[in-house]
């Protein structure tokens, strides 16, 4: 049991807390039909991050977010302004965008000599959850919880800021999104900021793919945009239940994949963990398919 | 009757709509060219012309809702300015029914911008969107999945929460399109409520048939006015031929 806290209870709380941010922001993003857009912004927010720690110095999660940030804008606008002026088709114009500014983050990566710090490319793709450790600085100390509470990797309170950023920007915003997603033409219409409300969206889903990309990678901030809120958007025909299924589905995903990492290569008789963001994504994108497969034949 | 705000609130109290010089072009081609428009105070009017004459474009660059030149202004001021008087009645095809929400959802998006931020819709708006859904003959289908219903009954729901807004000017896109017989009267009941609440109601309309039965004005369209006035005046087999291109008889 006090292995579980040290190894994996960090990794488990931070692919929780970033698989929630991730799969409420989805459930818009999949009902909008822009769930590609979401897995272009999650990788468009590297180079922000990447030259915002490398301009600073610092690595602190404010710094990271705030690049992040200024890249979802940069690359958004980019996209909008491709559209309107180049008259170059969404999709088009996306993928040139976000992969020329993903293939920017790493060149920047490696020119600044970052890759051999702590931000290694090969984790801003898959992530690094093995790497968060619990270590208390005062095991069964008399200070007890709260020294242990902050002995807690600061990744998980990053986590948990943006999981609260998210949930108060949809929260505030709620019914405006709701009209947003089903008709745009309307809510404009009846007088709503519509360029605003596109904006603080924008936001919350960079937040939440910024935030993912640090620790549980870009392959699982992209798995829990798309998969839960898909999987739930098939068993519900309200948005208030969809979403509080999604939420359900993203924690539950990321039980069974954490485990299919620690145990699926024991019963082979291999030693060795797989990658655990992988195996989560590998769940996510299995339960939308036997999802799918189950409402097709009901 | 229809009115929350009390009848002497409503349309001729705002002022009228007025369209000056309005253009609209896409990519270069022009769809509207020169639109000049003085709407009545009140009562139904119907846009007529052939497809692709523009009337759900006029519509829309009207709302603000595509880049268009020229002027909109309801009682001298822009529309922006006049939101709130204005309701607008989507095509029925433009949005995704299958989208996860019941007809009561739909009706209270109406209302979307009375509670403020962070706030719910509230127990008082969802009674108002239900007598709205029991005005256009809904009330038992309240809680039903919008992609659960027929043609002319999202047609309804639509109309609903146009209702919902509580305006002094309607504008409708094909509201009588594709809908069955019995969507069509409860409709035009709405349109009569509408027009003794002394309410403006600008309803772009395909079937030239029944116009003069059931608008008091009509505007001729077909990329620029080419009559504009009450029924008996504007509606003429001259003004038709000269828009539509062939001799048409009404």
């Amino acid at each position: 049991m006090a292995e579980f806290w040290t190894v994996d209870f960090v990794p488990l709380l931070a692919a929780s807390l970033s698989a929630l941010a991730c799969a409420l922001v989805g459930n818009l993003l999949v009902l909008t039909r822009r769930a590609m857009a979401a897995d272009a912004l999650s990788h468009a927010v590297v180079p922000g991050v990447v030259v915002a720690v490398a301009i600073t110095g610092l690595s602190g999660s404010i710094v990271a977010l705030a690049g992040g940030l200024a890249a979802a804008f940069a690359a958004s606008g980019l996209v909008a302004f491709l559209i309107a002026a180049g008259r170059v088709e969404p999709g088009t114009a996306l993928g040139v965008v976000f992969t020329s500014f993903f293939a920017f983050g790493i060149l920047v990566l490696e020119w600044t000599g970052l890759s051999r710090t702590g931000f290694d490319i090969h984790h801003v793709v898959t992530g690094h959850l093995e790497g968060l450790i619990w270590v208390s600085r005062d095991p069964g100390g008399s200070a007890g919880l709260v020294q242990a509470f902050m002995d807690l990797p600061q990744v998980v309170f990053e986590l948990g800021l943006v999981l609260v950023l998210v949930v108060a920007i949809l929260a505030a915003f709620r019914k405006e999104f709701a009209l947003l997603a089903f008709d745009p033409v309307f809510a404009r219409a009846s007088g709503l900021p519509v360029g605003l409300l596109e904006a603080a969206l924008l936001t919350a889903t960079a937040l939440a793919c910024t935030a993912a990309f640090k620790s549980v990678g870009v392959v699982l901030a992209v798995a829990m945009i798309v998969c839960p809120a898909a999987t739930a958007r098939l068993l519900t025909t309200r948005l208030s239940h969809q979403m509080a299924l999604s939420a359900a589905i993203a924690f539950a995903t990321v039980l069974v994949g954490y485990a299919a990492a620690v145990f699926g290569p024991r019963l082979f008789g291999s030693a060795l963990a797989l990658n655990a963001a992988g195996t989560i994504g590998a769940v996510a994108g299995l339960a939308l398919a036997a999802t799918a497969a189950w409402r097709a034949r009901a | 009757m229809l009115a929350v705000t009390p009848p002497e609130a409503l349309a001729p109290a705002i002022g009228r709509l007025a369209v000056e010089g309005l253009s609209v072009a896409y990519r270069g081609v022009p769809v509207l060219n020169d639109v000049s428009w003085e709407a009545p105070v009140t009562g139904l009017t119907a846009i007529v012309g052939p497809n692709g004459a523009g009337k759900s474009t006029l519509i829309k660059a009207i709302l603000g809702l595509v880049p268009s030149t020229g002027r909109v202004t309801i009682g001298g001021r822009s529309v922006d300015a006049m939101r709130d008087a204005t309701a607008y009645v989507p095509q029925r095809a433009t949005v995704d029914w299958d989208f996860p929400a019941t007809a009561l959802d739909v009706v209270l998006q109406g209302m979307v911008r009375e509670p403020g931020w962070f706030r719910g819709y509230g127990r008082a708006r969802r009674e108002r969107a239900l007598a709205l859904l029991d005005r256009v003959g809904l009330a038992d289908l309240a809680g039903r999945q919008i992609g659960q219903m027929s043609g002319g009954q999202q047609q309804r729901v639509f109309l609903a929460r146009g209702l919902a807004r509580d305006a002094a000017i309607l504008f409708l896109d094909e509201p009588l399109a594709g809908v069955d017989a019995a969507s069509e009267r409860i409709i035009l009941d709405v349109f009569d409520d509408l027009d003794r609440d002394g309410r403006l109601v600008v309803c772009v309309h395909h079937d030239l048939g029944t116009v003069s039965e059931r608008f008091a004005d009509v505007l001729v369209l077909n990329k620029t006015v080419i009559a504009a006035g009450p029924v008996q005046v504007a509606f003429t087999p001259q003004n038709l031929a000269r828009a539509y291109g062939v001799p048409l008889t009404v």
